[in-house]
């Protein structure tokens, strides 16, 4: 690389700050009792793993991260918890002992998971292409995914058609 | 810093946060919140093995794309069920569902 040092550490430390983003927001979308404190969480920790995007050297999907989750999954959300009543009406208290197992089997997966990580020696194939191009994302979505293509929009528009039918009908019937 | 093992560590604590957050959380709301946080943990571990392993690039990007159509779909669904069962329950508590308990 051509870089002199002081801009690898800069770019050292903006990756970590990424990833601290990635992480925080996460935790604030997971332990918060307030549910709006959730979703800005969410957004947040969703464009932390945008940057984490970049870094991985996909500016595209970096870009369809912050479109569809942060612009549309988001937003989504906060209609949703718009629409229903206001929390601060119905908070149940957390019980202890569900809390704590719950804890315990996620901390149990997330040592497996990096466990596994980090003891397995990942091996390169062979011979790696080095054609990163939206053209040839394009290229390939129209000709080897070109089935998954097509199911995906399918699955889209019964998802659409589906959620309007769940949301009316039940305004029907309880109105 | 720029080693698979930084991503797959990044990528397990993410998801394991959104398993604690299923595993715990009551308001259904909350609980999509977390499922979305799970299935960026996956996102991530896709992109890490595509930047570093895959011989072809394009097809991890390609594969989270898809990921992220379903997330799409599976959030609306979602939400429109959640608002159904507002309207009937008058609540988003999990465990407030229960009219088919004997």
């Amino acid at each position: 690389m051509n870089l002199s040092v002081g801009t690898e550490t800069i770019a050292q430390m903006a990756f970590w700050i990424v990833v601290g983003i990635a992480l925080g927001g996460a935790a604030l979308a997971v332990f918060p009792r307030n549910i709006l404190y959730n979703v800005l969480g969410l957004a947040m920790g969703l464009a932390g793993v945008a940057g984490i995007y970049l870094y991985l050297g996909s500016f595209f999907i970096a870009m369809m991260q912050l479109l569809i989750y942060v612009g549309a999954i988001c937003i989504a959300i906060v209609f949703a918890i718009m629409l229903s009543r206001p929390l601060h009406l119905e908070v149940p208290k957390r019980k202890v002992p569900k809390v704590a197992m719950a804890v315990l089997a996620s901390a149990i997966f997330m040592v497996a998971m990096i466990m596994m990580a980090l003891k397995t020696k990942w091996v390169p194939a062979v011979e790696r292409s080095t054609d990163w191009s939206i053209d040839t994302i394009g290229h390939l979505l129209l000709t080897r995914y070109d089935m998954v293509f097509e199911v995906i929009s399918l699955v889209l528009l019964v998802a659409i058609i589906g959620a309007i039918l769940t949301a009316g009908y039940s305004r029907r019937l309880t109105s | 810093m720029n080693t698979l093992g930084t991503y797959l560590v990044i990528a397990a604590v993410l998801f394991s946060l959104g398993l604690l957050g299923v595993l715990q959380r009551r308001n259904l709301i909350g609980m999509l919140i977390s499922v979305e946080l799970m299935l960026n943990g996956a996102n991530i571990n896709f992109m890490a093995f595509n930047r570093f392993l895959a011989p072809e690039p394009a097809v991890g990007q390609i594969v989270t794309l898809f990921v992220m159509g379903l997330a799409a779909a599976e959030a609306a669904i979602g939400l429109s069920i959640i608002l159904a069962l507002f309207r009937t329950m008058r609540s988003i508590n999990v465990e407030r569902a229960q009219q088919l308990r004997g």
